[in-house]
């Protein structure tokens, strides 16, 4: 097993309001063991968004849902690591305690804001049921406060939409409510599951300002799960790069953009079609490819779990999983190969 | 870069496809959904038009009016010089051969109980063009053609990964030798890694064969890689349409330039002015009157709320409907 005691987060400087630790979620099924998150670490600070990227089955979901504790199970079960949040491990609490944390203090927003909402009931009781479970509100008071919640999220005529349901609503407004929903308790962490994937661009641009306007008000974390480069350029301060189970990659957004250090966040960069070249007139040619498709979690090669796709693999990527280290002051990479490629670290 | 040259493979005018809405005991039609409303253009051997636009612009219903999966309601569609706008079931199968589509959902589109080889070569059989060994050959071929081997002629979808199946959708639409090829959203569902895959394969092809592509899709960033000229629909209507770098270097509509402004770009280092515009798509059952895109254009005037703007060539191979261009 490598060693991967510490991660870039490991200065344990103030404001990290939730701390991953070695945390291994695996699934038990009939093909065999999956280790859909395999030894992943992170951490995030308050006021802080995060972004996990990569393709799907690379764990990023599931890295989201074991934080909150909604793999399910069986067939999957967290076997590893730790998440604490404000020095309480959120693994060791009961299903009653846990309770008393999703919505209150970490609370999540998903791709499909029809199928995560409750279609028989209104949107301002649906808001305010957490704020009658969890701060112990009066009904009367949590509809008055989803009202506001609504007017937060910029919901046009919110005393009315409250009492719409959630099928009266358009896809972006459905959104908006999920997020006043998630933000009604105040909560210190905010998991963001691809949560414009399923919005058209233009309302996808108003949910991610929005998004970004309210944590600014709130402080809230954000961790903000997508396979979207675009969005992670625009929202992110941090981002981790995951593959088949593990992270590969982690550096400050802007650095990671200006200078991948492992070949497959190099590969994911040159691999997508961009606006912003032609309008500097550069001439679209071939797009860059990343050759064959991610391997299956239930047959992944021995060494580098990108090694058969990466086009700079040498034996020794096919023979050992390369040690997660820090390449550079707050970059870390897995990859055997990243000083050479990509230069080793100045001073 | 290949003009609309004197023949096109692909001409639309006027093009129309309303649905009823029926309600109540008696399904009595209480209303249209403009689906399409007037659309018109056409491409030249050999060359991408890209149709963008947001959920519900009407895009889809134009790629399958064409292929008469929809009967349009109006409008004519001249494949290959020929009007197939009439044309019954029987008369129409000789033109369906020019024409093919991949759709965006490889899951979906293929049949489950059909193996691989068999599903692309079910249109060689259909329209008799081979058979027996040879049938096996041409589909080998084609097979080899799309970067799948021959040895997976005899698996079933289910064993292929999501870009494998989108391989096998093109292999079948390859199959007939079609002059124009309609692209549903065909890179939508796949992973970063393998859209550049398909999308590098497309237009190989397209360089190979002198295939003209209908690249439907929300994706600006792929429709700008892949198509030559560019129509931006927004609620049954084309509003601007031009070649690639003439859109994105200076877009003249409202909403193309929303459009554009809205797609993030992945580089932090770019700070842009963003356009954002408010609110939601109207509901096509019930547009606007005048300029679909009053009720969301941040320069909307008087005119825009009343009358409705014709699609003009303001500069030669730039069309736009804009009362302020």
């Amino acid at each position: 097993m490598v060693v991967q005691s510490a991660s870039a987060s490991a200065a344990l400087d103030d404001g990290v309001v939730l701390d991953v630790r070695g945390l291994k979620t695996y699934f038990y099924t009939r093909q065999g063991l999956l280790k859909a998150v395999d030894d992943v670490s992170f951490a995030v600070r308050k006021g802080e968004t995060l972004a996990i990227v990569g393709e799907s089955g690379c764990g990023k979901s599931i890295t989201a849902l074991s934080l909150i504790r909604l793999v399910p199970t069986p067939p999957g079960r967290i076997v590893g690591g730790a998440v604490s949040l404000a020095g309480t491990d959120l693994l060791r609490l009961d299903e009653k305690a846990m309770r008393g944390v999703r919505g209150n203090d970490i609370s999540m927003i998903f791709q499909e804001p029809m199928t995560s909402l409750n279609p028989v009931m209104t949107i301002g009781r649906q808001i305010g049921e957490a704020l009658i479970l969890h701060q112990g509100l009066t009904r009367a008071a949590a509809l008055a406060r989803a009202v506001e919640m609504l007017q937060l999220v910029r919901i046009p005529e919110p005393e009315q939409r409250a009492r719409d349901y959630p099928h009266q609503l358009s896809g972006g407004m459905r959104q908006r409510a999920m997020i006043a929903m998630a933000l009604a308790c105040n909560p210190k962490v905010l998991i963001a599951d691809e949560p414009t994937t399923a919005l058209d661009v233009t309302i996808q641009a108003q949910i991610l300002d929005l998004i970004v306007d309210l944590q600014r008000q709130l402080g809230t974390a954000v961790i903000l799960i997508t396979h979207d480069l675009g969005v992670v350029a625009e929202t992110a301060q941090r981002v981790i790069v995951m593959y088949a189970g593990r992270k590969v990659e982690e550096a400050p957004a802007s650095e990671l953009f200006a200078r991948p250090l492992h070949p497959y966040t190099s590969g994911l960069m040159a691999s997508i079609p961009r606006l912003d070249l032609i309008r500097g007139h550069v001439e679209a040619g071939r797009l860059q490819e990343i050759p064959g498709m991610v391997p299956a979690l239930t047959d992944l090669p021995t060494g580098c779990a990108f090694a058969p796709r990466c086009q700079f693999a040498v034996d020794r990527c096919h023979a050992d999983y390369p040690p997660y280290e820090e390449k550079r002051p707050g970059r870390w990479a897995a990859c055997w190969r990243s000083d050479e490629l990509y230069g080793a670290a100045h001073a | 870069m290949p003009e609309a040259a004197a023949k096109p493979v692909l001409e639309v005018s006027g093009l129309k496809k309303h649905f009823p809405v029926r309600k109540g005991l008696l399904r009595r039609t209480v209303g249209h959904v403009f689906a399409v409303d007037g659309v018109s253009f056409s491409i030249g051997e050999g060359e991408t038009l890209g149709l963008v636009g947001e959920s519900g612009c009407g895009k889809t219903t134009v790629g399958r009016a064409v292929l008469r999966l929809v009967e349009p309601t109006d409008g004519s569609i001249r494949l290959d010089g020929a009007d197939i706008t009439g044309l019954r079931k029987a008369e129409l199968r000789p033109h369906r051969r020019k024409m093919q589509i991949i759709f965006q959902d490889p899951f979906s589109s293929l049949n489950p109980r059909m193996s691989a080889g068999d599903i692309v070569a079910e249109p060689l059989g259909v329209h008799r063009v081979a058979r027996g060994k040879a049938l096996r050959d041409e589909v080998a071929a084609l097979f080899e053609r799309v970067g799948l081997r021959r040895a997976q002629m005899d698996a079933y979808p289910h064993q292929f990964s999501g870009g494998q199946r989108q391989r096998i959708g093109i292999a079948r639409a390859l199959a007939l030798n079609p002059k124009l090829i309609i692209g549903d959203e065909p890179v939508s569902a796949l992973d970063v890694s393998i859209q550049a895959q398909v999308i590098n394969l497309l237009m190989d092809l397209q360089r190979e064969r002198r295939l003209s592509y209908l690249f439907i899709s929300h994706n600006l960033a792929v429709v700008e890689h892949i198509s030559h000229r560019i129509a931006v629909m927004y609620l049954g209507r084309i509003v601007e349409h031009t070649d690639k770098k003439t859109l994105f270097t200076n877009p003249l509509h409202p909403y193309t330039e929303a459009l554009l402004s809205a797609v993030p770009v992945p580089d932090p280092a770019i700070k842009r002015k963003k356009l954002v515009v408010q609110g939601d798509v109207p509901s096509p059952v019930r547009p606007p009157p005048g300029c679909h895109f009053h009720t969301r254009c941040p320069y909307a005037v008087d005119r825009c709320r009343i009358d409705s703007p014709a699609l003009r060539e303001v500069v030669p191979g730039h069309h736009v409907a804009c009362h302020l261009r």
